[in-house]
């Protein structure tokens, strides 16, 4: 079996999925579509896309429930977690759900992150497992988290950070590189949804780097030099107009790594349903022979994505990081310069740093 | 015409915009890869990883308009 076929395979089953969910033989099934659902513009075909994005309170899985075996069992989530509801759906009590006063906060762990706790698991699994045995030559599966971290620490944070600090920031690269790496993967499982589709996790991942470059850069140039780069070196009677302008600039990158890594994930597979749920929108099975090799295709290419927004994701993080370090020790030289674009700059600051050569443009 | 059948045609038309301007601006780029590496067959390896990157950057800012267009769509119904 090749796995073009595999993933043809695959594919159908996901037909299948959508198909059963589509027909609400159970009442709480239809419920969740219609909780979800907004528009019932081509039937339930928007409603039963969204529920398939976006993040829920049930997991679904196939297998034996209510008697007989089933594509789609649902586990309602709120009931493993001991979460009530009332009619609006909002939570009223349970060990998931705190009080602040007038408002609730809803913690019940929804469906993306139990699937970002599966792959975290996933992950621990696989790197403790294959690090069992060290040797001065490394096998298998060992060899090849060593080159893919190898990568990171060269290619990424020593070229971006410089070979003095590159090394502190490694474990947060690393991290960061191989946790979307997997839970992007994780989305293209069949029953599995990707967690960096959601807004809230990538927003997490990107106030992660943000924290961690504003922190190297005061711990490198202090905080008085770091409040200076904020008025951007203009005279005096200018900073009403430059300090709001530089604050909002030292927002655009985190907010532009949230977007770019959740429309990455997001629009791959609206994409991918979108090409299976034309089936049902022409309502006809000869349509499934264009239908299903476009989205074999959609899916080979959202792979690459996987791979290429973990990458993108972990050298804008290493890129801004150095940015923010490279003004270390050189403050003195930027004086009469002054600034010429508002923010971190351009990559061009980037050459200053010690021993290292910018590649990137 | 009502408000929705607006919303539905501004975000058909600004999903087209913005594939117009991604095709555009990765062909560009895609070009200046090719002929950099015609002339210099050594700097290929560096050429494509280069261009990858600037390819994910350009499709990130096409996704953030994709990112409207599908807001539009789902909020006008």
């Amino acid at each position: 079996m090749t796995a073009a076929s595999l993933v043809t395979i695959a594919l159908t089953l996901t037909l299948g999925q959508a198909h059963g969910a589509e027909t609400p033989e159970r009442p709480d099934a239809a419920v969740a579509h219609e909780a979800h659902g907004e528009g019932g513009h081509g039937g339930g075909l928007s409603e039963v896309l969204m529920h398939h994005v976006t993040d829920g309170h049930s997991l679904e899985y196939p297998g034996f429930c209510q008697g007989e075996l089933a594509w789609n069992c649902e586990l309602d989530l709120d009931e493993v977690f001991g979460t009530t509801r009332d009619d609006a759906g909002h939570a009223v009590s349970g060990p998931f759900v705190v009080q602040l006063g007038a408002t609730t906060l809803d913690m019940t762990p929804t469906k993306h992150v139990i699937m970002m706790w599966l792959a975290s698991l996933l992950l621990l699994v696989v790197l403790v497992g294959s690090v069992r045995r060290r040797s001065v030559v490394p096998r298998g599966l060992y060899n090849f988290f060593e080159t893919l971290v190898q990568f990171v620490r060269t290619e990424i944070a020593i070229k971006n950070i410089g070979e003095r600090d590159g090394d502190r920031f490694v474990p947060y690269l690393v991290s960061a590189f191989f946790f979307i790496l997997f839970v992007n993967l994780f989305g293209l499982i069949p029953y599995a949804a990707t967690a960096t589709g959601n807004l809230a996790v990538t927003l997490a991942l990107a106030v992660f780097t943000f924290l961690i470059t504003q922190y190297a850069a005061i711990r490198a140039m202090g905080v008085g030099a770091w409040l200076k780069h904020l008025t951007g070196g203009v005279a005096v009677w200018l900073w009403p107009i430059m300090i709001p302008v530089e604050i909002l600039g030292l927002f655009t990158k985190p907010f532009a790594l949230t977007v770019r890594l959740f429309a990455n994930m997001l629009a791959g597979h609206i994409v991918i349903l979108s090409l299976l749920g034309l089936i049902y929108a022409l309502n006809s099975q000869w349509v499934a022979l264009g239908s299903v090799p476009m989205a074999l295709g959609i899916f080979l290419l959202e792979l690459f994505v996987a791979f290429v927004q973990a990458y993108i994701f972990t050298m804008l993080s290493s890129l801004f990081i150095g940015q923010g370090l490279a003004h270390h020790g050189h403050d003195e030289a930027h004086g009469e310069h002054g600034h010429a674009e508002p923010g971190m700059g351009s990559a061009g600051h980037g050459s200053h740093v010690a021993g290292a050569s910018p590649g990137h443009g | 015409m009502s408000a929705a059948a607006l919303a539905f045609l501004s975000a058909g038309f600004g999903a087209g915009l913005a594939v117009i301007g991604a095709g555009l601006g990765i062909g560009k780029l895609a070009a200046a890869a090719l002929e950099g590496s015609a002339r210099q067959p050594t700097a290929l390896g560096d050429i494509r990883t280069t261009m990858i990157i600037a390819a994910a950057l350009i499709e990130g800012v096409t996704l953030f308009a994709i990112v409207v267009c599908v807001l539009l769509a789902i909020k006008a119904g």
